[in-house]
């Protein structure tokens, strides 16, 4: 047997893994070097230069002037609750059909499956009409409307996010077994206490995968905004940076500057909850 | 179904209880999901510019389709990309995750670093996508440009826009594609690989006879993630130019209807089933595919 071969097969590899790393990497970087330059330094010598300096004015300039604090705001008060009212949602149905055969279980969790696959785009006309002719008591929305509320952005986010996580979630507990249901039916617990003591404290790790991952899409989410809210101000972060793409126009650095910072909440959940992440996605896919 | 799996007769208030858990959330997603869907459906056969409310709406038949399919300029590109775009991301970022999954489906030192670097743009919304690929691909200033010495206005010429973006969602998909493939590798028997290998296969055929068939139903599921992804692309090209100059698309020419400059809603619903219409076979295909195999396990 000879050793060489395998060993110039792993160089290879290395080498091919290590170059498209660098080349997936490239954006980014690139991203990161023009939101560190100056101005003044950029107009004059171009971006593709050697920097005299770095300096982190661009995100101190970007932070304040598009009032990125602001829209953060806007969005955490989206993302929040749409992400926990999604998952007690869809834990609620996913226990009902996981523990009890209604005959028309299967035909349920594939609507709520085939909800979620459907582009946006072929309801969001309807739905556009629905919310402005929706009225709402003025502690609910500011603009009387479940149009251009964040109301009624989280409640589409609840509705139309809640197919992925039923049927994610009715995967998992099927997994659980029925003897601890039905323990707990001797001894006298209620539908509700099996769910909410028995069966969801068995799902946290899915659970902690799925908010992770829906809060990123929550985060991320563009179209909904876009179009169910009117007002800039109510927009969330990835929304509103369509406007700041506008004010900045001229300023390169400065919409690097934006951009990353837009993406930090999301970057800090990879690195941080990484594991949560890999595991929401490919839980729908093989068998949780 | 199992048999311990029979339902349990329920008490009155359990009932109730069970009829509340399953009926709010499903109200909810049938309202604003399925509902608007089957609007789209009826209002795209009618015309109504939304201004003097329901009663002005008219009925008139097939109309709207007609007029989109003969002259409504922008349909038939718009469609046209809509079917390049579903390509390009089958053919060239679904292989390219196929083999980054099976080179880094061993022990590899540095493998887990690798898979996130090439995962990292999946986190990065395709709005955020377009922003920082527009810093690469500007004429003057971009890396691209600069890098090969070429004086090309990737974003604005409208032979090739198109490609420019769908490199850029291809850069993000991959990434996604790869994990969904290292998952149905890892899920895999690796007593099926020893048993090729016993039998003098080399890894070229392992691959193609032993770990592609294996893989047929995360593939079929990719896929379709895959197409439902292309129909819905939206985002990257909205920041970019609105979808405009060779960038349009069907999600663009809906919308534009209800926050661009007409508010035709019988044209914008029809042209939201003809979108309707090409992802329902992709979903069917898609709830085949895991109920199928939800009733065998």
């Amino acid at each position: 047997m000879s050793t060489l071969r395998p060993n110039a097969g792993r160089v290879a590899l290395h080498t091919f893994l290590v170059l498209t790393c660098l080349v997936w990497l490239a954006p980014l970087l690139w991203a990161v070097f023009a939101s560190l330059r100056g101005y003044a330094d950029t107009a004059t010598h171009g971006y593709f230069s050697w920097p005299s300096t770095l300096t982190l004015d661009n995100f101190a300039n970007a932070w304040t002037q598009a009032d990125l604090p602001h829209y953060y705001l806007n969005t955490l008060f989206v993302a929040v609750p749409a992400v926990l009212v999604t998952l007690l949602f869809s834990s609620l149905v996913a226990f009902v059909l996981s523990r009890f055969s209604f005959r028309f279980n299967l035909l349920l969790l594939m609507l709520f499956t085939a909800g979620n696959l459907l582009p946006q785009q072929v309801i969001v006309v309807p739905l556009y009409r629905l919310y402005l002719l929706t009225p709402l008591p003025g502690w609910l929305s500011d603009s009387g409307y479940l149009l251009d509320s964040q109301f009624g952005l989280v409640l589409i986010h609840v509705a139309f996010q809640s197919g992925f996580c039923t049927f994610v979630l009715s995967n998992y507990m099927r997994t659980i077994p029925h003897e601890l249901t039905e323990a707990a039916r001797v001894d006298g617990a209620g539908v509700f206490r099996q769910y909410w003591q028995v069966v969801l404290p068995l799902c946290r790790p899915a659970l902690a995968a799925l908010a992770t991952l829906e809060f990123t899409w929550v985060y991320n989410d563009f179209l909904w905004a876009i179009v169910l809210i009117q007002t800039g101000d109510r927009m969330p972060i990835t929304s509103a940076l369509n406007n700041l793409g506008g004010q900045f126009f001229t300023d390169n650095n400065l919409v690097a500057a934006g951009s990353l910072l837009a993406a930090l909440p999301t970057l800090v959940v990879f690195f941080a909850l990484q594991r949560q992440f890999v595991g929401g996605l490919t839980l729908g896919s093989t068998k949780g | 179904m199992r048999n311990r799996n029979r339902a349990t007769a329920l008490a009155g208030g359990d009932r109730l209880v069970v009829a509340l858990m399953l009926g709010i959330p499903t109200l909810l997603h049938v309202a604003l999901v399925w509902l608007p869907a089957l609007a789209s459906v009826g209002l795209s056969f009618t015309e109504w510019d939304g201004i003097g409310g329901l009663a002005d709406i008219h009925w008139v038949g097939v109309q709207n389709y007609v007029d989109i399919f003969t002259h409504y300029p922008r349909f038939w590109p718009a469609l046209q990309h809509n079917l390049v775009w579903l390509l390009f991301l089958i053919v060239l970022p679904t292989g390219f995750g196929l083999l980054l999954a099976v080179l880094l489906d061993r022990r590899l030192r540095f493998g887990a670093l690798y898979q996130s670097v090439l995962y990292l743009p999946m986190v990065l919304s395709l709005a955020l996508v377009g922003f920082i690929w527009q810093l690469v691909y500007q004429p003057d200033q971009g890396l691209l440009n600069n890098l090969a010495g070429l004086h090309v206005n990737w974003l604005g010429d409208p032979d090739i826009n198109l490609y420019a973006v769908l490199v850029a969602a291809g850069w993000r998909h991959a990434g996604y594609v790869m994990l969904l493939f290292l998952a149905g590798l890892k899920a895999m028997d690796p007593a099926l690989k020893e048993a090729a290998a016993l039998d003098g296969a080399n890894s070229w055929q392992t691959f193609w006879r032993v770990t592609l068939p294996v893989l047929r139903p995360i593939t079929i599921i990719v896929l379709v993630v895959t197409v439902i992804e292309a129909l819905r692309a939206y985002d990257i090209v909205y920041i970019l130019n609105k979808g405009r100059n060779g960038l349009e698309l069907l999600s663009i020419l809906i919308t534009d209807n209800i926050i661009g400059e007409a508010s035709r809603i019988g044209w914008g619903s029809a042209l939201a089933v003809v979108l309707l219409a090409i992802s329902l076979g992709f979903i069917i295909t898609y709830l085949v595919q895991v109920f199928r195999r939800e009733e065998r396990s």
